[in-house]
């Protein structure tokens, strides 16, 4: 029989301009733990330097870290990019990398991005311009994400600013989305209401927290045999018993 | 040409009271994609936009706007202005549509160069 785990599927680290500089990869396994939570998808914008380092932290309390991305398509469309493994995660990133707006973070401005260590040390402040965005259309960054083996996800789809429908008005027919999600601001209920053109690809719900408190405010439950990535994949289409409950 | 003088020409609604108009517009630019704003408005420019996201606060911020002008009636959020208070940076409304607004400022001089 498959089982119940708690997934929060979209956690920002204080990598990311905007979150918190108290979202380390320490401080946020330490709360999923007290909360509960079994599988954690770390997604910061537009890069994944601190995944790894949460990933081994996390799994000595047994939670499972999903190494991820939010990538800011040409369009501003926020796409997550869930992969089976650190090296898949950091391949999509050198494409990122390579795609992403010229320019220098201005940490005054946007917040800093520091990529830390396991001991909540500074290890280096990335420069690069993160909250901008990438030359690379919504269909290229997911067929990219596929391309590296990873599920991608329309971010907040119930957000005006950054969601697909917010940007491009409807969630374009032919781009293979393996889920959309749903931030907080919405009840499940509404949004099923909202966005009933959209129930035929899979939904999650996930916290998108910037700060410590946010983590776990929203959790999608994924029945599946084990905490594997390749169970997530299986339990996103539904397959053999697998699937996503409220 | 002064902010002020837009604000009352246009009759823009002022959302962040407390911060000085009297400051120079030195022309305008139309995005609602902050990564071209980021990358094409220039110092001194006002910017029309339809997105009320925290974000524009600090795209203005970075590149010296003179003001942000919200079209359509958009209302920013409270984090939104809380943060245009703390950068200075001042946040306008019209009830009117993009097209309209820009014609107005184009023949009062407005220019995007």
């Amino acid at each position: 029989m498959p089982v119940e785990f708690r997934a929060d599927l979209h956690i920002h680290t204080c990598l990311s301009p905007c979150a918190g500089l108290s979202m380390t990869p320490r401080a946020i396994v330490e709360r999923a733990a007290s909360l509960g939570i079994n599988i954690l998808a770390i997604c910061d914008h537009n890069s994944a330097e601190n995944a790894e380092v949460t990933k081994h932290l996390a799994k000595k309390k047994g939670i499972n870290v999903v190494p991820g991305m939010e990538i800011t398509s040409m369009e501003e469309v926020h796409i997550l990019g869930l992969f089976g493994a650190v090296e898949d995660a950091e391949a999509m990133q050198t494409v990122v990398y390579e795609n992403l707006q010229a320019g220098e973070n201005d940490d005054e401005r946007f917040g800093m991005q520091v990529v830390a260590n396991e001991a909540d040390e500074v290890v280096a402040f990335n420069r690069r311009l993160l909250i901008g965005a990438t030359g690379l259309p919504v269909d290229r960054v997911v067929d990219l994400i596929h391309s590296f083996s990873g599920l991608a996800i329309a971010s907040h789809i119930d957000r005006e600013g950054f969601g697909i429908i917010g940007q491009l008005g409807f969630v374009p027919a032919g781009i293979e989305f393996d889920g959309l999600e749903i931030s907080p601001r919405i009840t499940m209920s509404d949004a099923a209401k909202t966005f009933s053109d959209y129930l035929h690809i899979p939904w999650v719900t996930s916290s998108d927290a910037h700060e410590i408190e946010d983590i776990g405010r929203r959790t999608t439950g994924l029945l599946m045999y084990h905490s594997t990535f390749d169970e997530i994949r299986l339990a996103m289409k539904g397959t053999g018993g697998r699937g996503i409950v409220p | 040409m002064k902010l002020v003088d837009l604000v009352d020409s246009l009759s823009l609604e002022v959302k962040t009271p407390g911060i000085d108009l009297k400051r120079e517009v030195t022309g305008g630019y139309v995005s609602d994609l902050l990564s071209d704003v980021i990358g094409n408005a220039r110092e001194g420019f006002l910017w029309v936009t339809l997105q009320v996201h925290l974000n524009i606060v600090a795209v203005a911020s970075l590149k010296g706007l003179s003001g942000i002008v919200l079209v359509n009636n958009r209302t920013p959020d409270q984090e939104t202005l809380k943060k245009a208070a703390e950068e200075n940076v001042p946040i306008l409304a019209t009830t009117l549509p993009t097209f309209e607004l820009v014609g107005r400022l184009y023949s009062l001089g407005l220019r995007c160069r």
